[in-house]
């Protein structure tokens, strides 16, 4: 029976970055960038870690973009890291102890490596807070871990990264592994999400709470990472599952053939004036292309046990992860070379009827290294059935190859801070997390006289605290309920971005509105143009000196030109017409700046 | 614990509350607790007091093999790596659990393989000293080294804590005036135990400096700023830790770096380092030198104390070289005593001049003597070198290694 475990990575709120005092603003302008290479360093046991050297054999230089109020000299690298910030270690006890978790005595600040560029020093800061716990969800679902932890740089672009996310707190929680029933994966990360909303210590909002699932079908462990849907995530594990038994099925088939590894060979001059785009092109760069003979190995790269899972699809991901290059084999044949080219490659590498063969294209310097990638895959596939991978979640549920799975060998003690040992003040934070629960969240929206469903909706918002602040001073709860769930939502689905509505933005509008100097009625068009981007504050003013927002003025100006017959008058007679009919509801120019835009888009003026 | 037997690196097994199964670590961070790293690779401390049992389930295993090195490459100038510690050879340190000094030149060469692409490289250990420990009894050491192996090699990189490194490459600058070959003090801001090390780099940069710069000299060899791509050389005797802890913490004071290497590309902007050709070592001494700050409240008792029984004061003083008329008569009485007094400013850029106020020719009168723009740090080893060299009256104001302009 398939097993998985989640891993959860949910940004704290502390306003505040882990390691230094700067805050983790958004703001995409960058004022400064710095250009970096990393090295795999090995780790405390004296063994550098494996995925740290599939990383370091790529030889990439990063780029990383900064602004000052996101990130100072600690986030460079340039500085050594604060003290662990007493607020964010105080959230994760807290949430340790919503899972029944087992808190530790001392704090050991961690570096996990991770050369990929996402971290300026090459590691991730973690730390372990507690063991064991539980959540339950539809059944129990064990804890193995909750961690503090540095988030990464944002990637810009590949070898790109911003520093505005990197030391954002975070806190990890590795579940046990549980089997893989419809569902179940589903049912957990949303408990998971749920218990630690109800904490009211997490951030909300796009990115700010990542999953990670790994599978296990009873060989290695795969890591997936980059799920970004609770959707995807039953998904990704379906085919994870197919995955992993496909390959156990294709490793038997490698065992029978009874292959063993044999030499890449030079094909270039065989291959001359081929046709086939990966060659034709990979030789007029001047690469290499070698191929190998696989024994006895017929059928075994095109076989495909379920859908998109096949070892040649398998070992091209693997080449290319590793920036080596195209991989052809002879299942792909017909097509990928021609006949003529298929018998003299074969021919060349002694590979009869019942043998398969492969070829990779790549730099004349990177290419022995790409077929000897190939070759150590398909020994992996052979020996393990699954290798263990750190594998990408793809938006269409599937998984792709990123690099080994990194073991032990990744950690190594953050030198720069000193452990330590937890206090009353923690161990506090911790008995107050035992009282927290989301049933208990939801009993107090409940207490409002919300129905269950709308209370659900309330708090999957993330506006629990906003919604409970609008009762507070006055709005009926149904309706508050209504604006912070269904108006938004329905906005959002119309196009128009809700993460630039801010909790203080909303907030303000529950304020106008309890204190008379807003319309119900105006809070819909408010609303829409704070969400279209235009500046909240002056849009409350707008709003409320009964003004029309952007996007409703726009809406009238398009509706008062659709009659043609006005239309043909010309644009003088427009401008009167809609002058006339919105006077005072804003201001004249840009009344007259819209009439212009929308005739010229009409051919008209 | 200790009925156990267990040691660190066994593999064990401790029950406190839980059972936990690791590895054992030699305890670090001053509480006494026993750390244990678990299968995650996570370290855990668990006080002395909670722990019921430890039972070893597999003893320590010896240490696997290490990342190869390149062959030797007798076909590319020789040189040599001497390691006198610093963070360029750290790593982790159980007893304080902070970094330390551990790696030796070998080790050195095994993170950065690639120094085997551009000289021969031997390696020496001769310290493994953070810079702060390095008295002046050490660069009498280095200095010796250098000069009893310098005839073998294109040149030779020493591996250093950068503290002091500065320190150390001007005395090396007048103990071995006119060294033929090159000489590059290099270390390490980040040290190599991590990813985004600049031990690396700043060590290639080095070797490469070295093999193949065609100047002789004392440099002092570090990135040049926060970018990874490019290092540079400063004159051992112009150069300065600006910065407590940035990759581009060294400077040059006032002008370029003496070389600039970015890749394979070595670019030159000094003409000679030393004033003359001729090879005259002076591996000599005296700790009898002290080096004063003016400051506001700076009082003569305090100056009289440095001064006491000193060879030479090198006093480093505000703006062009002032001192408060406080001090006149004790600068005076230092000099009867038949001290050197030089003077150097704390402005760091810029030259000294003590003709423009009349405090300044008050110092001059009282026989302080104005030290161009030499570093107030230079100064101070130039004097201890010169007090036990000679006579500092005689060396101070004579050129021997860039260390003032004309």
């Amino acid at each position: 029976m398939a097993t998985v475990g989640l891993e959860i990575h949910q940004q704290l709120d502390t306003g505040r970055k882990l390691f230094c005092n700067c805050g983790y603003d958004d703001g995409p302008e960058y004022s400064s960038s710095f250009r970096r290479r990393l090295r795999a360093a090995s780790g405390e046991t004296g063994l550098t870690d494996r995925a740290a050297l599939f990383e370091e054999s790529k030889g990439a230089e990063f780029t990383y973009r900064a602004h000052p109020a996101s990130s100072c000299a600690v986030e460079a690298d340039e500085e050594p890291p604060r003290a662990p910030d007493p607020a964010a270690v105080e959230s994760a006890l807290l949430v340790a102890g919503a899972l029944r978790s087992e808190p530790l005595q001392y704090l050991h600040p961690m570096r996990k490596t991770v050369v990929d560029g996402s971290n300026t020093s090459g590691f991730q800061r973690t730390m372990l807070v507690a063991e064991g716990g539980r959540v339950e969800a539809g059944g129990a679902v064990g804890i193995q871990s909750v961690c503090l932890e540095e988030d990464s740089a944002s990637r810009i672009k590949d070898g790109e990264y911003g520093l505005e996310r990197l030391g954002v707190p975070l806190v990890e929680i590795a579940t046990e592994p549980f089997e893989a029933e419809a569902g179940r994966t589903r049912k957990a990360a949303l408990a998971l999400g749920r218990l630690l909303r109800a904490t009211g210590r997490v951030r909300r909002g796009i990115g700010t709470i990542r999953q990670d699932v790994n599978v296990s079908v009873g060989g290695a462990v795969v890591e997936v990472k980059g799920v970004q849907q609770l959707d995807q995530l039953e998904k990704v594990v379906r085919f994870e599952v197919s995955r992993q038994e496909g390959l156990q099925e294709i490793s038997d088939m490698i065992k029978k053939s009874g292959w063993r590894r044999e030499r890449w060979r030079e094909l270039s001059s065989e291959l001359a004036g081929s046709k086939s785009p990966v060659i034709a092109e990979a030789l007029s760069r001047g690469d290499a292309v070698l191929g190998a003979r696989f024994a006895g190995m017929a059928g075994a790269f095109g076989h495909s046990p379920s859908p998109d899972v096949r070892l040649g699809r398998d070992v091209a991901e693997v080449a290319r992860a590793a920036g080596l290059g195209g991989v052809i084999h002879s299942d792909e044949l017909p097509g990928a070379l021609s006949e003529r080219e298929a018998s003299a490659v074969a021919e060349r590498l002694s590979a009869g009827r019942g043998d398969a063969f492969v070829l990779v294209a790549a730099p004349a310097d990177k290419a022995r290294a790409a077929g000897e990638a190939v070759t150590a895959r398909i020994e992996q596939v052979r020996d393990s059935g699954v290798p263990a991978d750190t594998r990408l979640a793809t938006p269409a549920g599937q998984t792709r190859f990123m690099r080994p799975r990194p073991g032990a060998a990744r950690m190594y003690p953050e030198t720069d801070v000193p452990p330590v040992a937890l206090g009353a003040d923690q161990m506090r934070a911790f008995e107050e997390g035992k009282k927290v629960s989301w049933e208990g969240a939801m009993a107090v929206l409940r207490k409002t006289g919300l129905n269950a469903q709308l209370a659900e909706q309330v708090f999957d918002s993330g506006r629990a605290q906003l919604f409970e602040m609008a009762c507070g001073i006055g709005a009926e709860p149904n309706y508050a309920a209504s604006v912070i769930c269904s108006t938004v939502t329905g906005l959002a689905r119309k196009g128009l971005d809700s993460s630039r509505l801010s909790d203080e933005a909303l907030e303000s509008v529950f304020e106008a509105l309890a204190g008379g100097g807003l319309a119900k009625e105006a809070v819909e068009p408010l609303l829409a143009d704070i969400m279209g981007g235009a500046e909240p504050g002056a849009a409350l003013r707008a709003a409320a000196a009964g003004r029309l927002g952007a996007q409703e003025l726009r809406e009238r100006v398009q509706k008062a030109l659709e009659d043609p017959d006005l239309v043909r008058k010309g644009p003088g007679a427009c401008m009167g017409r809609v002058m006339s009919e919105l006077r005072g509801k804003a201001p004249g120019e840009q009344i007259s700046r819209l009439v212009r835009e929308v005739l010229e888009k009409k051919g008209v003026a | 614990m200790e009925r156990s037997g267990a040691e660190p690196g066994d593999r064990v097994s401790v029950r406190a509350g839980r059972v936990r199964a690791g590895i054992l670590m030699p305890g670090y961070g001053g509480h006494d607790a026993l750390v244990l790293k678990l299968d995650s690779g996570y370290n855990v401390g668990i006080s002395a007091g909670s722990v019921e049992s430890v039972e070893v389930l597999e003893k320590a295993r010896p240490a696997p093999a290490r990342r190869r090195a390149g062959a030797a490459r007798p076909d590319l100038p020789r040189i040599l790596l001497v390691s006198t510690g610093g963070t360029i050879a750290s790593r982790v340190d159980y007893r304080t659990g902070a970094v330390t000094p551990a790696l030796d030149a070998d080790q050195m060469y095994e993170y950065a393989p690639e120094l085997g692409r551009i000289a021969d490289v031997r390696t020496c250990s001769l310290l493994s000293k953070h810079s702060e420990d390095m008295a002046p009894a050490d660069w009498l050491a280095v200095a010796e080294k250098v000069r009893q192996e310098a005839p073998n090699y294109a040149g030779i990189v020493i591996a250093h804590g950068t503290d002091t490194m500065h320190y150390t490459s001007a005395f090396l600058s007048f103990a071995l005036a006119g060294l033929p070959v090159p000489v590059a003090l290099v270390g390490a801001q980040r040290s190599p135990d991590r990813a985004s090390s600049d031990a690396a780099e700043n060590l290639l940069g080095a070797a490469r400096l070295v093999a193949g710069c065609g100047a002789n000299g004392i440099y002092v060899v570090m990135h040049e700023g926060t970018d990874d791509g490019a290092v540079a050389c400063h004159a051992g005797t112009r150069v300065r830790k600006n910065h407590t802890s940035a990759r581009g913490a060294f400077e040059t004071v006032g002008g370029p770096p003496a070389f600039t290497i970015r890749g394979g590309d070595v670019s030159r902007s000094i003409g000679r380092f030393f004033q003359s050709d001729s090879f005259e070592p002076r591996i000599a001494l005296s700790e009898k030198v002290a080096l004063v700050k003016c400051h506001p409240g700076y009082g003569a008792d305090a100056f009289e104390r440095a001064a006491e029984g000193a060879e030479a004061v090198i006093i480093e003083g505000t703006g062009l070289g002032h001192a408060g008329s406080n001090l006149l008569p004790a600068v005076r009485a230092a000099r009867r005593a038949g001290a050197f007094v030089g003077m150097t400013s704390q402005c760091i850029a810029g030259r000294t001049n003590m003709n423009v106020y009349g405090s300044g020719r008050d110092l001059l009168e009282a026989g302080a003597v104005p030290l161009a723009d030499m570093l107030p740090e230079t100064a101070l080893v130039k004097a201890m070198w010169a007090a036990g060299a000679g006579d500092p009256g005689e060396l101070m104001l004579q050129k021997i290694a860039s260390e003032f302009s004309d």
